[in-house]
């Protein structure tokens, strides 16, 4: 029951400006801060969304790394040995849908593989297929905005966050990773992770890593968290810290063993278990934070108040250009204030 | 190069599931955090006459004072004024706007009473819509101005609704969120105020207003909110001062008779209105005027323009196209506008130097005749000049002969004298 200092505010009309401050002192206790309940209550109730997007070659464990992290048979995808996968001529792209439920959450979960990407002889525009989605995405949602007649609540199938699978060389980020991550970081949350990564020793990791900083530094990629967007001081010094570990070196591993008298989930090698929860062994559960611990809302807003946003201006703007009657040469500007 | 996406139909949506702990159960706190630090948005009208008790209320409810003075009954028309406030409490900030109508009641011809209110209303939606229309737009840290409640106070005089209370909840009812309470309700005995209630219940209903119906679709609210639509509408009493009950100071108003207690239940609706109002329903109340009061707004208005949702096999686009269209004729009226307005200026113009010309051209004659005016006397002035001169030059010419005549008069004269005199003398000899 804070309050601030009292001032008299003039009288006025709000609009869409900040109103006069006029911070007052609250003689009691109100219950304004039931709202908070009262808003989660109403979001349980209606479920949340989350689509995710997994790309990289054949073989760097995608599909196990989504089970891991969702802690179920999420991919349909059978991992075992004397199963051939069929690498696809082009780039695909499968979805599955899951209704998955946590202590009387429910969240729809969406996850889009990209089988075939990168496996070609010739990989020139593999990107352009995933592209061409993210956008059909936006498209399905600005469709449904602008009618007149709305739906109560808009089904939202843009991809929120898109997993980006580095292969384990320990040298630099490859050619096909570089252009790949400058595409989709304009329209995307990209968030790279090195895969396989009980293939590096430590050292080797983060020297690796040092690399692969630098290069997105140098080719101005800016990954997930983008620094531009950071709210506030303490988000930046949380975030910060997250980038700092960039990309996260990830294992994935959907069996169980036994270690130590406790049933973990790992892989097992002739040298040794790799324990998948271990923050000493890889950075699985940091990436795990990061998607669904702490970040989630946050992946969903950016891409809800920026990404579509800017896809969204992007559109308008084209239609207007073709909307264009030769007689009022006027429009033609880039951002023209609608005026209604 | 083929795409192909392969998705299941929306029926296979499969329930999985978690063999261990996952994690996202830390949604609903994770959204609830970004909302805090961003703060809520709580717009109340309040609709009744000059000295129902609004502000009084207001105070009450949000345990404050807010600032404002009372309000004359001479007012000509009714008029809105709105004021904002920044509320917090523990770590949720509330920026609050209370709208008053300043002199709801007062006129004699109460006629057109609800047509600033309804214009309010619409502006506030008009302005959300105009953000959510434009082309770069920032919803996320809009200041939301659209009305969330309206508390209509409703006189107490134990009959029923007035016919100003009706028109004006009826013009309201589809576009903001109407909670009635019946107001300064320690002037009704217990047994009149149930009769009372009942009959502006029934009155609603008959004349088809709809109030806002708590929700009861939600377990955990379902219950409490039943319970207290029973007793709708809520019969308030409003105080900021405090009274020493018992053992306690508590909000009251001392009567001679008695002390009438605004948090006791037995007194009055207060603490109802309060639990509905904010503890309970606030969420809902934002949810309502944005999902359905602003959405029919929103789709009245662009029915209204002229744009309709296309069927599913003609292009999509056509909003975005009719806007533009309907923009650019909008804009070339503009133009004919600003081209017409160009013109006329350019006219005055010139209409304003031709009759400057004029003028200069007058002026110069003037001056012109003025000047030869002036010559001419001057000229005058010289003759006469010169024919004084003359007669003055004459004059002693004139002059000069008389003396010279004179002189030599007076030579001879002398001169003969002399000879006289000669001549005598010589006489003599």
């Amino acid at each position: 029951m804070e309050g601030q200092p009292v001032q008299p505010a003039p009288e006025e009309t709000p609009r869409n400006t900040n109103p006069a401050n006029v911070g007052l002192e609250l003689f009691g206790y109100v219950g304004i801060e039931a709202v908070l309940d009262q808003m989660r209550i109403k979001t349980m109730k209606t479920g949340f969304e989350f689509n995710l997007m997994v790309v990289g070659q054949s073989g760097l464990g995608k599909s196990t790394m989504v089970n891991t992290l969702f802690k179920s048979k999420v991919s349909r995808k059978p991992t075992g040995p004397g199963y051939e996968e069929h690498i696809p001529k082009t780039v695909q792209l499968q979805s599955v849908t899951h209704i998955i439920e946590e202590k009387g959450v429910k969240m729809k979960l969406t996850v889009t593989d990209t089988p075939g990407f990168g496996d070609q002889i010739n990989n020139e525009n593999c990107w352009d297929p995933i592209i061409k989605y993210i956008n059909e995405q936006y498209e399905k949602y600005l469709r449904e905005e602008i009618l007149i007649s709305r739906k109560r609540k808009i089904p939202d199938t843009r991809v929120h966050s898109c997993v980006y699978f580095v292969p384990p060389t320990g040298h630099w980020l490859r050619p096909l990773d570089l252009e790949f991550m400058r595409r989709l970081s304009k329209i995307v949350n990209v968030v790279p992770v090195i895969a396989k990564a009980d293939t590096l020793t430590l050292e080797e990791r983060a020297e690796f890593k040092q690399r692969i900083q630098k290069d997105l530094k140098a080719h101005g990629i800016s990954v997930y968290p983008q620094e531009d967007f950071d709210d506030n001081p303490d988000d930046r010094i949380l975030n910060d810290k997250i980038r700092d570990k960039i990309p996260f070196a990830v294992v994935g591993a959907d069996k169980e063993h036994q270690v130590n008298g406790k049933r973990v989930l790992g892989r097992k090698t002739k040298w040794g278990i790799i324990e998948v929860e271990n923050p000493a062994h890889c950075e699985f559960p940091l990436l795990r934070d990061l998607l669904i611990r702490s970040h989630l809302q946050d992946l969903k807003d950016i891409t809800h108040n920026v990404h579509y946003e800017s896809y969204r201006v992007q559109r308008l703007n084209e239609s207007n250009r073709l909307a264009l009657s030769p007689v009022n040469g006027l429009l033609g500007k880039d951002e023209v204030e609608s005026d209604l | 190069m083929a795409v192909a996406v392969e998705r299941p139909a929306n029926d296979e949506l499969r329930n999985l599931s978690l063999s261990g702990h996952v994690g996202f159960d830390s949604l609903p706190d994770q959204l609830v955090n970004k909302s805090t630090s961003q703060g809520f948005c709580f717009n109340i009208l309040c609709v009744g006459e000059t000295g129902i008790g609004k502000s009084t209320l207001m105070d009450t409810l949000f345990n404050t004072k807010f600032e404002s003075d009372p309000a004359t009954h001479n007012e000509p028309g009714v008029r809105l004024k709105a004021r904002s406030y920044e509320l917090q409490e523990s770590n949720v900030r509330l920026k609050l706007t209370i709208v008053d109508t300043v002199g709801f009641g007062d006129q004699i011809n109460k006629d057109d009473s609800y047509k600033p209110i309804v214009e309010y209303i619409d502006t506030q939606f008009e302005a959300y819509l105009q953000e959510e229309l434009k082309i770069k737009r920032s919803l996320f840290n809009y200041h939301d101005t659209r009305i969330h409640a309206c508390l209509y106070f409703i006189a107490p005089t134990g009959h029923s609704l007035k016919s100003l209370d009706l028109v004006t909840m009826k013009k309201l009812d589809s576009k903001v969120n109407i909670i009635p309470i019946i107001a300064k309700a320690d002037t009704i005995a217990k047994n009149e105020l149930h009769k009372f209630k009942s009959k502006i219940m029934s009155e609603l209903v008959s004349n088809g207003v709809q109030i806002y119906q708590f929700p009861t679709d939600e377990e955990t609210v379902a219950e409490i909110n039943a319970t207290m639509s029973v007793h709708l509408p809520f019969a308030v009493v409003g105080s900021t001062e405090e009274v020493k009950i018992g053992n306690k100071m508590s909000k009251a108003r001392q009567y001679p008779w008695g002390v009438v207690q605004v948090e006791n239940e037995n007194h009055c609706d207060f603490v109802k209105l309060r639990e509905m109002l904010i503890r309970v329903n606030m969420e809902d109340l934002r949810e309502q005027t944005h999902t359905r009061h602003y959405e029919l707004y929103r789709r009245c208005k662009l029915e209204e323009m002229g744009f309709k949702d296309t069927d599913p096999d003609s292009k999509p686009f056509s909003l975005q196209e009719t806007y533009e269209a309907k923009r650019n004729e909008f804009l070339g009226e503009l133009q004919k506008k600003e081209e017409e307005m160009r013109q006329m200026f350019v006219m005055r113009v010139k209409e304003k130097e031709a009759e400057l010309k004029e003028a200069e051209k007058d002026l110069h004659e003037k001056f012109d005749h003025l000047k030869r005016t002036h010559q001419e006397e001057k000229k005058k002035v010289d003759d006469k000049k010169k024919e004084l001169e003359e007669e003055l030059s004459n004059f002693q010419k004139k002059k000069a002969a008389a003396q010279l005549l004179q002189s030599q008069a007076q030579q001879a004269g002398s001169q003969q004298t002399k000879k006289d005199k000669d001549k005598k003398n010589a006489s003599f000899t």
